[in-house]
């Protein structure tokens, strides 16, 4: 009962901003200087063909009925052409988004495992030099921008030690799985197909990890502030004094409370990852729909950048309103999405 | 009161603020990571503004070829190497600090007079229509993936090195409203407040007399901190071809173009890194150490 009305509340609030999001995007598109028509079919293509294809996008209307029949479009699925292959915008996404989601979820499963890991080592041994080396890792995860990581990583793993391919998502020479979810490791799961796992899983590592390094960093450091904090508080006291032993304390009862402000924070970091796999999937040659929208966004191919900015403010959503339940799933006192928005 | 006495405790607070100065830096001084951070800014800032005279090939900075120098690795002559135009990178890297401090200084400059005179709105009048109009306006700004929206608005206006100044700033201004909305708020049922609008003080004399310099603490070390992740978007977007446009010898396009010769140029595309991350590092301890000085008193 309880959970049913602030998750109402919390989507009828995405939907709001979700609209928002869809103004501000299609203005960006449209203000463009220039004739997009134009510059989509290059300067040799007669002027009827132009015309029609300026029919066709509806340019020549006022902007706010161009931007009611992109939203009708949008609403029943249809992103519309891409103005420089001229291929069919959604189907485009479909075909390159499991390739980034498969990046993204590697990347928030590594950064929230090793963050907690780290932010718990240097709670437990805090004011050591293990806290000091994880506050020096943490310095640099956070002022390293997610390119140079995956730069230097390519230059030593790939080039200098020949430990992990330069690129794509998986070798020449190996089968892919048949499509069942379109995640390739998954798929290879599933399939029985481990040869293909494991080279997918190589191909995998070196990009979701300079991905999650940043927010990595932001969370080792949350959770150690916040275990610091709860490790004061009178009822860790009762435990301690009452003889429980010091793992199940800091596992049981510390780490239980003090997870809450990490899984918040990650969330937010998800936004963050997102804007870096535009770059990183630039560096690693990955197949997504990130470099798709850089492709999009270097050759302004309207429809499809807008398209691939909205289905990230929709990822990025979802993702927030998943965390926003798991936060409320562990402690159900926190009033849901309040805590999160003031926070 | 004699004249004599009025500029005794004049000098006795003069007195004191000297003290207070002396007792803030030493409690600064104490944090060795901080003075690090504080060595690395002013070397950076230092070097910028004499760039022209302390780099070995100054030329370099900008449209210049030289090819019998061309892709030579990092000897003494060139410490970080050529690059395929045969010009200094260490040249380059240093003039490209400058444009870094560039962007940050304006964006920070741009964004916090604009958060804050929304966020100190926003506060006062808590419970009306202007702040639930300026608070859901920030929420939506919030909710958006800040880079991608700024390589789509840097894309919409033509590359350049203001137009990323711009599209950063945009995505930049909701961080500063909601801080001094939370300060406003919190403060705006403290007695000095309450005070001052018994006395029949205006409304703009409360906020930017009473609030205001009560929430300068928290904007400085946000202010700082953000110098250096400006520099990180910054980077991120002209790394992708929509920031600053060559020749200019900025860090991001720096380490872009030197990837593409990697791995047998790897100089081109590390030492520029290394410069991203060295000033963002700087900025970071730098704001660090403030946070504390701050909290502590």
């Amino acid at each position: 009962m309880g959970i049913i009305k602030p998750l109402a509340e919390r989507i009828i609030y995405s939907i709001i901003v979700l609209l928002v999001l869809s103004v501000i995007i299609f203005t960006i598109s449209r203000v463009l200087p220039g004739d997009p028509a134009r510059a989509a079919l290059g300067p040799r293509t007669p002027e009827e063909v132009v015309q029609q294809l300026r029919e066709e996008m509806h340019f020549n209307d006022p902007i706010y009925i161009q931007y009611y029949y992109w939203l009708r479009n949008a609403m029943h699925g249809n992103l519309g052409k891409s103005l420089s292959s001229r291929n069919n915008v959604t189907e485009d996404i479909k075909k390159f988004a499991p390739a980034t989601v498969e990046l993204a979820l590697y990347g928030i499963i590594f950064m929230g495992i090793f963050g907690v890991i780290l932010g718990v080592v240097s709670a437990k041994y805090s004011e050591t030099w293990i806290d000091n080396l994880v506050r020096i890792i943490a310095y640099l995860g956070v002022v390293t921008p997610s390119f140079v990581f995956a730069i230097i990583f390519m230059l030593i793993f790939c080039y200098g030690l020949n430990l992990f391919p330069t690129g794509g998502r998986i070798s020449l020479g190996i089968m892919p799985p048949p499509t069942i979810t379109g995640l390739i490791t998954i798929d290879a799961l599933i399939s029985a197909n481990f040869s293909a796992f494991f080279d997918a899983l190589k191909h995998l590592l070196l990009p979701s990890v300079s991905l999650s390094l940043a927010g990595m960093s932001q969370i080792s450091r949350i959770t150690r502030s916040a275990m610091q904090e709860n490790a004061s508080k009178d009822y860790i006291l009762f435990l301690r004094s009452a003889g429980f032993p010091e793992n199940i304390i800091m596992f049981r009862y510390l780490l239980k409370v003090s997870i809450i402000p990490t899984i918040s924070i990650l969330g937010l970091e998800f936004g963050a990852l997102m804007g870096n796999a535009f770059l990183v999937e630039t560096i690693f040659n990955w197949p997504g729909l990130s470099r798709y929208g850089m492709t999009a966004i270097l050759q302004k191919d309207l429809n499809a950048m807008s398209a691939v900015v909205l289905v990230f403010g929709i990822g990025f959503i979802i993702a927030n309103i998943i965390v926003d339940l798991i936060v409320n799933w562990i402690d159900p006192t926190i009033r849901l999405g309040k805590e999160i928005l003031e926070g | 009161m004699k004249r004599e006495e009025g500029l005794q405790i004049n000098k006795f607070f003069k007195k004191e603020k000297v003290k207070n100065i002396k007792r803030t830096w030493y409690r600064f001084s104490r944090n060795r990571l901080s003075c690090f951070g504080l060595a690395i800014v002013l070397i950076i800032i230092f070097s910028t503004f004499l760039a022209n005279y302390i780099t070995p090939y100054p030329e370099s900075a900008g449209r210049y070829v030289n090819f019998s120098e061309a892709k030579k690795p990092p000897t003494i002559k060139h410490i970080f190497g050529t690059d395929m135009y045969g010009r200094d990178v260490f040249t380059r890297v240093i003039f490209g600090f400058r444009y870094s401090l560039k962007i940050a200084l304006s964006v920070v400059l741009m964004v916090i007079p604009v958060g804050v005179v929304l966020g100190l709105t926003a506060g006062y009048f808590q419970g009306t229509w202007i702040e639930i109009i300026i608070m859901r306006a920030t929420d939506v700004f919030l909710s958006i993936p800040a880079l991608i929206l700024a390589m789509a608005i840097c894309s919409a206006l033509t590359p350049s090195l203001i137009n990323s100044m711009v599209a950063i700033s945009l995505m930049w201004w909701p961080w500063y409203c909601r801080l001094v909305y939370g300060s406003t708020i919190s403060m705006r049922g403290e007695s000095f407040v309450n005070a001052a609008e018994i006395i029949g003080a205006g409304k703009l004399h409360i906020l930017f007399k009473e609030i205001l310099p009560n929430c300068i603490p928290t904007i400085l070390t946000k202010a700082t901190l953000d110098l250096g992740f400006v520099i990180l978007m910054g980077s991120s977007l002209s790394f992708v071809g929509l920031g600053a446009q060559p020749p200019i010898p900025d860090l991001g396009t720096m380490v872009a173009d030197g990837s593409k010769y990697l791995p047998e140029l790897w100089w081109l595309a590390v030492f520029p890194a290394f410069g991203i991350v060295i000033i963002v590092l700087g900025f970071n301890l730098l704001g660090d150490g403030i946070h504390d000085i701050f909290k502590e008193s």
